[in-house]
């Protein structure tokens, strides 16, 4: 199922520079088997993600946002073939890399690097810091000019990161320099596309706000993309043009960030944008707070439908028995639920015929 | 309840003192690498009823406070001076029988990590049960029928059935409550929540701070919420505390703490986080640097090595003196060098607030 709006980059703001499509991903599939302890026989399927479309531009972010077990890190991971998809097809670089052999992807990987949440556990104890960061050339065979340890110094001067510590190990530096490393190491290759896991949730908010900026930095100067998951709603807000809102696996609504957070269309956005605290005590109060009842259902046991109709307030009959597709409301906003909410101004485009 | 009337008779004995009380507190641990200042003298009051937000990043000493009020600190390895009271007892000189019959009945604690603070061997039930005989002679059908509606407080579905349930099989929401549950089952008076929301969804935790809010003023609770999220502060809190290295660097009620922030420090936590109010292409000013190794603090300021405003105080006092915490306002103080005039002026907006002045 193709829709226009995520082909196409649609309405947005001037300062996106529009590029080529980086990332291009199609009907996405990753099911993990449910094995019985004994005899080893599968005997479900837990749908982590089920049936993503998503393109992704150059210099552009996107933001995967959604609770813990909705997918995200999961649809990051399939997408950079870190995890082996079920179904779909993955484009990178305008190659098909849906079935390529681990061998077959390590070029494809100087396009495409990640960043992972924990700056603790994805980096070698017992590699230093230059060996770290130049590793990604050695894997790929590279002489970068003028030699390994002036590259790694001038990538670690860029991050922010003191180039005298070529030598050090990894233990002493604090989480925001780790994280530097790793943002050190993803960038080495000049890839086009950087997958980033969570990559301030294990930071303080001061050092979040240093790690924000230069990723935002670093986009501008080497026009990179950003496929960004996190679950702080203010974070993906400030950083993505576009954000994807997932739900037990599937997307829920897509849109820019500006409209996502002035007019959310899924009543499942409506309700995860409503929990956010209020950023100041005088305006206490001023919100009508959507609270979802129950918790998240087994993504091995989607409920039929909708699979957001058990903690819809919006729910009807309908919704138990047809899935709603993720459809275009309006352009640029893609919503996957029969009953959207009204679109709120400023709207300076055509309104929504849903 | 030999623990309240311990409580109330050392209590009656002195003069009106606040439920919760910490006057210089003190708490050092000795490394190999020397002395770690852990707390550095920290002061606050705390009445029943009311909510006191200590926020700051790790190695602020926030946790370690929390835990010298709970008495969780070994004697052995940690030195502890100044005073904490509870219910007029002082926690820093009282017999360990004491502390131990306290807590529960007097004060509970609340964990970021629920998984971690559950027993994995034992159904949550079981769990509760113990919690509630380990303070008093109570049949155990009684413990848990209490168990139970203690539970069905706190929101668990079919609460009678999940009370034999193993923690694994509640999710991360159901866990938190089920820690709740635990930690107010004997209707403590204080309840400490060290980062209680900071492992959940944003759902989840709008759930969950409601709860809190709920119970507090079904049981007149006084809370030490520890966080560093400022949203959860600005929603929950009655009065703020910030600490820095140790110590505290601001503190007065959350309104004053909001619309008028009078320390560089605070202004760098408010212009860190995004503002959902704001424009979104509004670059963040974080604050430069890291925090200080509270083995080697710097001399003068703690905060000097990273603030950008030391130039407007004269002499180089920054580096040189460690100023007090003065008044800004009643109820309201900082410790910083910056004139009153200069701390208005030279205040950063907190977010959400680009009309207040």
């Amino acid at each position: 199922m193709t829709t226009p709006n995520l082909t196409d980059a649609g309405p947005r703001g001037a300062s996106t520079p529009v590029g080529d499509v980086v990332l291009r991903v199609r009907g996405l599939q990753k099911y993990f088997p449910i094995q019985s302890s004994f005899l080893r026989r599968t005997i479900g399927q837990v749908k982590a993600v089920e049936n993503i479309d998503l393109d992704v531009h150059a210099g552009e972010t996107v933001g995967l946002v959604g609770e813990s077990g909705c997918g995200k890190s999961t649809t990051g991971r399939t997408m950079l073939r870190l995890l082996d998809p079920t179904g779909g097809s993955i484009e990178i670089d305008g190659r098909d890399v849906t079935h390529l052999s681990m061998r077959q992807m390590v070029p494809v990987r100087r396009s495409a690097q990640m960043i992972f949440q924990d700056p603790y556990s994805s980096l070698n104890p017992r590699h230093t810091i230059g060996k770290i960061i130049s590793s990604p050339w050695e894997v790929q065979g590279v002489n970068p000019e003028g030699g390994v340890k002036k590259s790694v110094q001038e990538l670690m001067a860029r991050v922010g990161l003191n180039p005298e510590h070529y030598n050090r190990f990894p233990a002493e530096f604090s989480g925001g320099q780790r994280q530097r490393i790793g943002i050190a190491r993803a960038l080495a290759l000049r890839p086009k596309l950087i997958v980033c896991d969570e990559p301030v949730s294990a930071l303080d908010v001061s050092i979040q706000a240093q790690v924000l900026n230069l990723l935002e930095d670093l986009q501008n100067e080497f026009n990179l993309a950003y496929v960004f998951i996190a679950h702080d709603l203010s974070v993906v807000r400030h950083i993505a043009d576009r954000i994807a809102v997932m739900y037990l696996g599937r997307v829920m609504e897509i849109t820019d960030s500006d409209s996502l957070y002035r007019s959310p269309r899924h009543p499942y956005t409506k309700a995860l944008l409503s929990a956010i605290p209020l950023p100041h005590p005088s305006m206490r109060g001023q919100r009508e707070r959507i609270v979802l009842t129950g918790d998240l259902p087994s993504p091995s046991n989607p409920p039929s439908g909708c699979v957001f109709r058990t903690r819809c307030w919006k729910a009807q009959d309908r919704c138990a028995t047809e899935i709603p597709p993720l459809s275009e409301v309006s352009p640029g906003t893609s919503v996957a639920c029969h009953f959207p909410e009204p679109a709120k101004e400023p709207v300076s485009f055509t309104p929504p015929q849903a | 309840m030999t623990a309240q009337s311990t409580g109330q008779v050392a209590g009656a004995g002195t003069t009106k003192r606040a439920f919760l009380e910490l006057d210089e507190l003190k708490v050092s641990f000795q490394t190999e690498d020397g002395i770690v200042r852990a707390v550095d003298g920290v002061s606050f009051a705390l009445e029943r009823g009311r909510t006191m937000a200590i926020v700051g990043e790790s190695g602020s000493g926030k946790s370690v406070t929390s835990q010298a009020i709970m008495g969780l600190h070994s004697r052995r390895a940690a030195k502890i001076s100044g005073h904490a009271w509870v219910d007029g007892v002082d926690i820093v000189t009282a017999p360990e029988a004491d502390i131990r019959a306290l807590r529960g009945t007097q004060m509970a604690m609340i964990f970021q990590d629920p998984l971690s603070s559950l027993h994995p061997f034992y159904t949550v039930g079981k769990q509760l049960v113990e919690a509630v005989q380990a303070h008093g002679e109570v049949p155990k059908a009684e413990a848990r029928r209490r168990a139970v509606t203690m539970l069905d407080r706190v929101g668990i579905p079919n609460a009678a059935r999940r009370v034999d349930d193993y923690p694994h099989s509640f999710s991360g929401g159901m866990r938190q409550r089920a820690m709740i549950a635990m930690a107010l089952i004997n209707n403590p008076a204080l309840l400490i929540a060290d980062e209680p929301t900071t492992a959940l969804d944003v759902t989840v935790q709008a759930q969950i701070l409601e709860l809190i809010r709920e119970l507090q003023v079904e049981y007149n609770m006084a809370i030490v919420l520890i966080t560093h999220d400022l949203g959860v502060v600005a929603e929950s809190a009655d009065d703020v505390t910030v600490m820095y290295g140790g110590r505290v660097v601001e503190r007065g009620g959350v309104d004053e703490i909001f619309s008028r922030p009078s320390m560089p420090y605070t202004w760098g936590l408010m212009s860190s986080v995004p503002d959902m109010e704001a424009d979104r292409g509004k670059r963040l000013e974080p604050i430069p640097g890291q925090p200080p190794s509270l083995i080697n603090l710097p001399k003068g300021c703690v905060f000097r090595p990273r603030c950008a405003y030391a130039q407007h105080v004269p002499d180089g006092r920054c580096d040189t003196e460690r100023p007090d915490l003065t008044p800004v306002d009643e109820g309201h103080d900082a410790r910083c060098f910056l004139t009153l005039d200069q701390k208005r002026t030279l205040a950063v907006k907190a977010p959400g607030t680009e009309e207040v002045a």
